[in-house]
């Protein structure tokens, strides 16, 4: 594993020995509170010739849901997928401008990547829980394959982990079933497990409920309101509702540009901007 | 889809607007009752209560009805506006049918003394409602502003009223059941104004989504 | 009026439903011809003996192809030996690593490769590896059907790893596993029994191979002891077999026939069945 000045060594005073931190796992997060989890400063992305961001800065609270919001086709995910560096794996694609996390500049030429996305954990529209793996396995696959062996810290982690994302009591008998024997809304909740085991500082999500019934959109929902108390979350979404619902800050995005940026409940009941106040109505286009 | 949401919101607003000219005549209709002495006017105005009560549940009805789709910003402003101002022009046609009321017992001794104060206290409050009225059809936040202050005058009025029906009643007790009766159709009138100032501040929130109610208790 | 456009329409689609059905059985009849004709002719020689016994001197009548089984299973795993690390590692390429560029030439070298015919292997073999050797070898056998496994793993690696849907590789990297380990632990283990397949159908392709073994081990009738040595094969044998000038010979040639066709038919069914129970997680 290469090392890099992305890791997080500082472990907290604990009142029994905690087991030794794995290599480039963050043990915890230090302890300060930093005013600004994401500093996104003149952000353009382009895909081969075609620019898909054109020149988006805002800053996401720490320990709150951001929203972005937007028609199809504005760049929401692609902006999401800028802050944890997945862009480096498209060929062609070209992201200029800076981002920093909790200060430190995401795509500075020494950091690596991998290690970025150890800090900023994702979940995507579809659940994808690797089909080889039982439960158990998926939850724990980010930290076996970044080196940590002992069972006893693999086995608390995946507990702690299902139990934030409130599906430890659904899954705890049949945790070496497989994965897909799940519903489709638990299957999510166990990818959100499965990021959440690494202990990351910031969850991405990508439409996570866009796939699952009322039902199950609900659950995930609620388990977003009680993980932002701990987690800064970053989530696109199409519906508007949704975004009310659930996030303090909302980002309206529109042919790659940012229109406005404020807190949900100015955007949802007196958007400045008129642009937001057509889309939020519903009288766009 | 929207433009089945724009005709319920065209049907919200015409409601309202209706209602406020029912309440309008009836307030109208109520002072004429007590200054021309008529008492077939005055149980006009009470028998038509009813229309406007029936307007309030309707328009709730339609607004729980647009509610249910979630709609954000303008329009939920507008929806939210449109419940409290139906409410506030439903108090103001129960003010209406007590100030007919009143009449009535009015009508049935002489009259006391030139109808000076009650007319004025009724056209400052008539004119409050119609210009509220006109800014929230208008959109014009300016204009409900305005009509706040007026508020006082009314208040102003009311006081004066109270302070010589007192002093009337003290020396003449044949008059007090109709200085009693006059001092609540003044108080009615300056409830109808109070409302008006209601709906004024309401016009303001659904207009530039400022919140100016109760301002006057802040430090 | 309908009602007749109705019944034209039903006699139209039933006729072409017949045509069908008739083509499938025209498909079918060859390999039905083939086993029929097989059995009839080489189940009667097909015997303990046969499977047991080294095949006798000329003159003598019985014995059997117990070293060309054997044999055959020898060269295989030699060819699997060269052509599953090659071919899984090449489709790896393709599928997970490669640019568009490098994966034209790639593919187009495979290509070639699969489109070579098989005795030319025999030759090429023969002046790389024989001739040096001064002699046929098992290891030069296990070579040439080697080559011809490559381009077969290689193709079916690709297509089995393309099946594997790209949200599990985003995922994986999401968590920030390093891409070569989520190619192994993820991508591999997930195409892993399709992969296996692949392999198992192109090691049956190369068993029946008789060109490049005529070459480079064109037989031995005693057990083979050293890899260096010739080996025999069954493909070998049974050619040996049917041109020679005995009955008994043509026998046993109906029957290693049979045990060849029996031998692909088991490892074909078996990979298909494999397959079948593990296709919904690669369809997703």
């Amino acid at each position: 594993m290469t090392a890099s000045t992305m890791t997080n060594s500082t472990q907290p005073p604990s009142a029994k020995p905690a087991p030794p931190a794995a290599p480039d796992i963050p043990a915890r997060r230090a302890p300060a509170e930093p005013a600004v989890t994401f500093d996104v400063r003149h952000l353009n992305v382009w895909f081969s010739s075609n620019q898909v961001l054109d020149d988006i800065s805002l800053q996401v609270p720490p320990k709150a849901v951001t929203a972005i919001i937007g028609p199809s086709g504005c760049g929401k995910s692609t902006f999401l997928r800028s802050l944890n560096r997945m862009h480096d794996l498209v060929p062609g694609a070209r992201v200029q401008g800076s981002i920093t996390l909790f200060g430190e500049d995401l795509y500075a030429s020494h950091v690596d990547p991998t290690v970025v996305r150890r800090r900023v954990g994702m979940v995507f529209q579809k659940s994808n829980p690797f089909p080889t793996m039982s439960v158990a396995e998926n939850v724990t696959v980010g930290l076996r394959l970044n080196g940590v062996r002992q069972k006893a810290l693999l086995n608390e982690r995946m507990e702690r982990a299902l139990r934030m994302a409130a599906l430890w009591d659904e899954v705890k008998d049949r945790l070496h079933a497989n994965a897909l024997s799940l519903s489709g809304g638990q299957q999510q909740r166990l990818c959100i497990a499965r990021a959440l085991a690494i202990e990351p500082g910031v969850l991405l999500m990508d439409e996570p409920a866009s796939a699952l019934d009322p039902l199950a959109t609900a659950k995930i929902e609620e388990l977003i309101l009680e993980l932002k108390k701990q987690f800064t979350i970053v989530i696109v979404t199409h519906n508007m509702q949704q975004a009310a619902r659930i996030s303090g800050f909302t980002a309206f995005l529109y042919l790659g540009r940012l229109v406005e940026f404020d807190e949900t409940a100015k955007i949802f009941t007196n958007p400045s901007n008129q642009q937001t106040e057509d889309y939020v109505t519903g009288r766009f286009g | 889809m929207q433009k089945h949401f724009d005709e319920e919101l065209g049907s919200l607003k015409e409601k309202l607007l209706t209602m406020g000219s029912y309440a309008e005549s009836a307030v109208s209709q109520a002072v004429q009752a007590v200054t021309e002495r008529n008492d077939k006017l005055a149980r006009q105005v009470q028998d038509n209560d009813n229309i406007m009560d029936q307007y309030e549940i309707e328009i709730d009805d339609l607004a729980i009805h647009m509610l249910s789709k979630a709609p954000l910003a303008t329009d939920l402003r507008l929806v939210t506006v449109a419940m409290k101002i139906s409410q506030n022009l439903e108090r103001i046609g129960d003010e209406a049918t007590t100030i007919s009321r009143r009449a009535v017992e009015l009508n049935q001794e002489a009259q006391l003394k030139a109808w000076l104060d009650i007319p004025r206290m009724a056209a400052v409050a008539l004119g409050m409602l119609k210009e509220s009225l006109d800014s929230f059809v208008n959109k014009q936040p300016e204009k409900a502003r305005a009509v706040i202050p007026r508020d006082k005058e009314v208040d102003a009025i009311n006081r004066q009223l109270y302070r010589e029906l007192s002093s009337y009643m003290v020396e003449n007790p044949s008059s007090i059941s109709r200085c009693l009766n006059l001092m609540t159709v003044s108080k009615s009138l300056e409830r109808v104004a109070d409302h008006a100032t209601n709906i004024a501040q309401e016009v303001v929130y659904l207009c530039e989504a400022r919140d100016i109610r109760h301002e006057a208790h802040k430090p | 009026m309908n009602d007749l456009y109705y019944n034209w329409r039903k006699a139209k689609s039933s006729f072409i439903s017949a045509a069908c059905f008739v083509c499938a059985v025209i498909v079918i009849t060859p390999l039905a011809l083939v086993l029929f004709h097989l059995v009839r002719l080489g189940a009667s020689s097909l015997d303990w003996n046969f499977l047991t016994q080294l095949p006798k001197s000329v003159g003598e009548s019985g014995g059997g192809m117990a070293n060309a089984i054997v044999g055959s299973l020898v060269l295989v795993g030699l060819a699997a030996g060269i052509g599953v690390p090659i071919g899984v590692l090449g489709g790896v390429y393709l599928a997970e690593f490669g640019s568009g560029k490098t994966n034209f030439v790639v593919r187009f070298a495979a290509d070639i490769l699969n489109g070579t015919p098989s005795i030319v292997w025999g030759i090429v073999v023969y002046a790389l590896v024989v001739i040096p050797m001064k002699g046929a070898s098992a290891y030069a056998g296990g070579l040439a059907l080697g080559f011809m496994m490559i381009p077969l793993v290689i193709r079916t690696t690709e297509e089995m790893l393309a099946l594997v849907p790209n949200g599990y590789r985003e995922a994986a990297l999401a968590l920030g596993i390093p891409q070569w380990k989520m190619v192994v632990h993820i991508v591999l283990k997930t195409a892993g029994k399709g992969i296996l397949t692949g392999v198992l159908l192109a090691a049956s392709r190369v068993a029946g191979e008789t060109a490049p073994l005529l070459f480079t081990t064109p037989g031995n009738h005693f057990w083979s002891h050293n890899l260096s040595e010739p080996i025999s094969s069954l493909p070998v044998q049974i050619y040996v077999c049917a041109i020679g000038p005995y009955d008994d010979w043509h026998r046993q040639a109906w029957a290693g026939a049979l045990v060849l066709l029996c031998i692909a038919l088991a490892v074909n069914v078996g990979a298909r069945l494999t397959t079948g129970r593990n296709s919904p997680h690669l369809a997703r």
